[in-house]
């Protein structure tokens, strides 16, 4: 018995492993080809690696993609694909943003001006998904299609309200339109570095407790155990007494409410306002990021790390000649490597589980016997 | 680490570097340590649109002064924390000289160049960032759109034309404002149509000529005969459409008529509105390497150049004193140009 534990954790790291492994092999064979330097573009990296800003920039960039990750996987969990993230945090940002900056704000105690905005932004996030939901249960309309089009009315909606006749204001002299900026009672402090003029998003803590709390739910009570089954098998979970439309409108919501976190580090850490250069499309990174990480908490935390840092060593591979684009590449390969890695791991698993359970037996039936 | 080690000897040696271009002036062996790093917007080199009129400037420099240029490119989705990084990674490398292209910078110049005293930075599109050590490169598209607007107020037939704006932003809507101006000036009973292909945060607009294509033709059903397009890439789509439908289109940013990219379609543009990014950035680049660099908003306008309209193929040659006429109402102030709606 040991033994196979000793196996399984061998094969549950050989996947994440090989795939890097295999990603970094065909990255460089892509540099070669393209007449860059392998060695160069490594040399590149770790310098970057060494470099206080750009880690801080990677550990917020970071935190941001795991709120963006477990948002999805909250939705992986329950075989819901949502590809709404993108909208739900987009317009949770833009309208806690506007509330976060208006006037009467101000007056407020700063953490009661903290808490609204973070509980409006995920109430908008869960609002935006309930939506899709709603329309998965009572017309089976797939979220697939319904959050997509979701993201595309999300940006016309942003876009109407983005504009001095409503939510925004705009600077004489500038090109920029954004709302009110967040005074500072309404803005979450940084944690300094030393060695980097950028700081370390305070909400890197929020990330924690969402991470945290994810693997509570899921692992640790009813709920987690109502949605992972449904997740596996909806009939299962049918036949043991799980209302499956709840668990898809509550899981939904879950997700949205999440998601409406995404934009919060950088609102109410760097930006203070929602404007045209609020970073867009971080919903189709979590989506990478939880498939990376396997919608496991801690797995995501990896992905994201690696995530960040690739998207901010960027700068300095441009800089030393390297095209930036190359981290795009790579960032896809490894996807699909970690993709393609775990299925083979798995089959080779579920041989391996059943050829010792043949043994067992007395006799050992190989996988062809079996499905004959 | 080995290049970070290099990296950081050629910063402090080119500190010292600059020193002597700021104080010493235009001696040529300073012009020949001139250290430029430009930041592009997304797109990069290549978009045949705003970042590759930055990069003419930047090739005409350095054919002629023999510069050292370092050019980086945005991503899509990147914070402003990257942008700064960006920048602050150009001027710790010993780039003494930087160039941010785009408004999207604001932050990233404003935070950057506070650190960095002896580097002299320009951001262009944007009045925002003020230090002693930054200038402001900006541009009135409005004047120019005028322009155009009274040219195709004056060549249409039916009285209505078009105007479709890449994406819906304020640097954007002050080519619509200024053209709707200029065509209700020339011609108050014209119809103008106004489309934009996208909204932000997605900028695909300002490159997706399909886009273009089924805009224009939507707006040349609708009765237009000609049609503005101020959406960088996407304006080729907007030309296609205009010659298959034997209507006519404006051309923006530089005198699209010569582009050799448009050759094709160059006989139904009838006119371009001119900015011209290069010559603001060849410009600044001359500037530092005379030691004359001066901080502070430049605005390119009619008066100064920098934005005008182009008269390349001849279309217009019968209305040009008429258009001129406006131009020199303009320049003399007489006519205001609004910028906002």
């Amino acid at each position: 018995m040991r033994n196979l534990t000793a196996r399984s954790v061998l094969l549950g790291l050989a996947a994440p492993l090989g795939a890097l492994v295999f990603a970094a092999l065909v990255c460089g064979i892509i540099l070669a080809a393209t007449g860059n330097s392998p060695i160069d573009t490594v040399d590149a990296m770790a310098t970057a690696a060494q470099r206080p800003r750009t880690l801080v920039n990677s550990l917020n960039s970071a935190t941001v993609y795991y709120l963006a990750a477990v948002a999805v996987a909250i939705g992986f969990r329950m075989k819901l694909f949502n590809i709404g993230v993108d909208g739900q945090y987009r317009l949770a940002a833009m309208l806690s943003a506007a509330l976060a900056g208006a006037a009467f704000m101000d007056n407020l105690p700063s953490f009661l001006r903290i808490a609204l905005t973070i509980g409006v932004a995920m109430l908008v996030g869960a609002g935006w998904a309930g939506l899709a939901a709603l329309l998965k249960v009572t017309r089976g309309v797939s979220e697939v299609i319904s959050t997509i089009m979701l993201n595309a009315i999300a940006t016309y909606l942003v876009s109407y309200l983005l504009n001095p006749a409503r939510l925004a204001e705009t600077t004489p002299g500038s090109n920029n339109i954004g709302t009110a900026k967040i005074t500072e009672g309404g803005q979450v402090p940084g944690i300094e570095v030393s060695g980097s003029s950028t700081k370390v998003f305070g909400l890197v803590v929020l990330a924690a407790v969402v991470g945290f709390v994810y693997w509570f739910v899921l692992s640790r009570t009813k709920f987690g155990f109502e949605l992972k089954a449904t997740g596996l098998s909806e009939s299962a979970a049918v036949a043991s007494g799980v209302s499956v439309k709840k668990m898809v409108v509550i899981s939904m919501l879950l997700s949205g409410a999440v998601a409406g976190l995404v934009g919060m580090p950088q609102l109410l850490g760097s930006s203070y306002t929602y404007s045209l250069d609020f970073p867009p499309g971080l919903g189709f990174v979590g989506i990478a990021v939880a498939l990376l990480g396997r919608n496991h908490p801690v797995g995501m935390m990896v992905a994201a790390l690696l995530w960040g840092f690739l998207d901010n060593a960027a700068n300095a591979l441009d800089i030393s000649g390297v095209p930036r684009e190359i981290v795009l590449i790579m960032q896809g390969v490894i996807v699909l490597s970690v993709v393609v890695a775990y299925e083979l791991v798995r089959r080779y698993r579920v041989r391996a589980e059943q050829q010792a359970v043949g043994k067992a037996l007395g006799r050992t039936k190989t996988l062809e016997e079996v499905s004959a | 680490m080995a290049l970070g080690l290099t990296l950081a000897a050629c910063g402090s040696k080119n500190d010292s570097g600059s020193g002597g271009t700021t104080t010493g002036g235009g001696t040529s062996q300073a012009a020949a340590k001139l250290k430029i790093g430009l930041a592009y917007d997304i797109g990069g080199r290549g978009d045949q649109s705003f970042n590759d009129s930055a990069a003419r400037g930047l090739d005409k420099a350095k054919s002629e002064f023999g510069i050292d240029v370092k050019e980086l490119e945005a991503a899509a989705g990147e914070t402003d924390a990257q942008k700064e990084d960006r920048l602050r990674q150009l001027a710790e490398g010993g780039y003494t000289t930087i160039i941010a292209v785009g408004f999207a910078y604001e932050t990233a110049v404003e935070k950057t160049a506070k650190d960095f005293p002896e580097v002299k930075f320009a951001i262009i599109d944007s009045a925002g960032p003020s230090a002693d050590n930054v200038a402001n490169l900006t541009f009135a598209e409005q004047e120019g759109s005028f322009l155009v607007g009274v040219a195709a107020a004056l060549k249409s037939k039916t009285g209505n034309v078009g105007f479709i704006g890449g994406v819906n932003v304020p640097l954007i809507q002050k080519f619509e404002v200024g053209f709707t101006a200029g065509v209700k000036a020339a011609k108050a009973d014209a119809t103008v149509q106004v489309k934009y292909l996208t909204q932000p945060p997605d900028f695909t607009g300002f490159n997706d000529p399909a886009k273009g294509e089924t805009a224009a033709k939507g707006m040349f059903d609708a009765g237009a005969d000609i049609v503005y397009a101020a959406a960088g890439g996407s304006g080729n789509g907007v030309f296609k459409t205009a010659k298959a439908n034997g209507k006519f289109g404006i051309g923006v940013d530089s005198d699209q008529y010569n582009l050799p990219a448009l050759a094709d379609v160059k006989d139904v543009i009838i006119t371009s509105m001119i900015k011209e990014v290069d010559v603001a950035v060849y410009d600044f680049i001359t500037s530092v390497k005379d030691g004359k660099f001066a901080k502070g908003e430049k605005v390119y306008d009619l008066k100064a150049g920098g934005i005008d309209y182009a008269t390349s193929g001849g279309k217009i040659d019968d209305i040009k004193s008429k258009i001129d006429e406006y131009k020199a109402k303009i320049t003399s102030g007489e006519i205001k140009v609004p910028s906002t709606k």
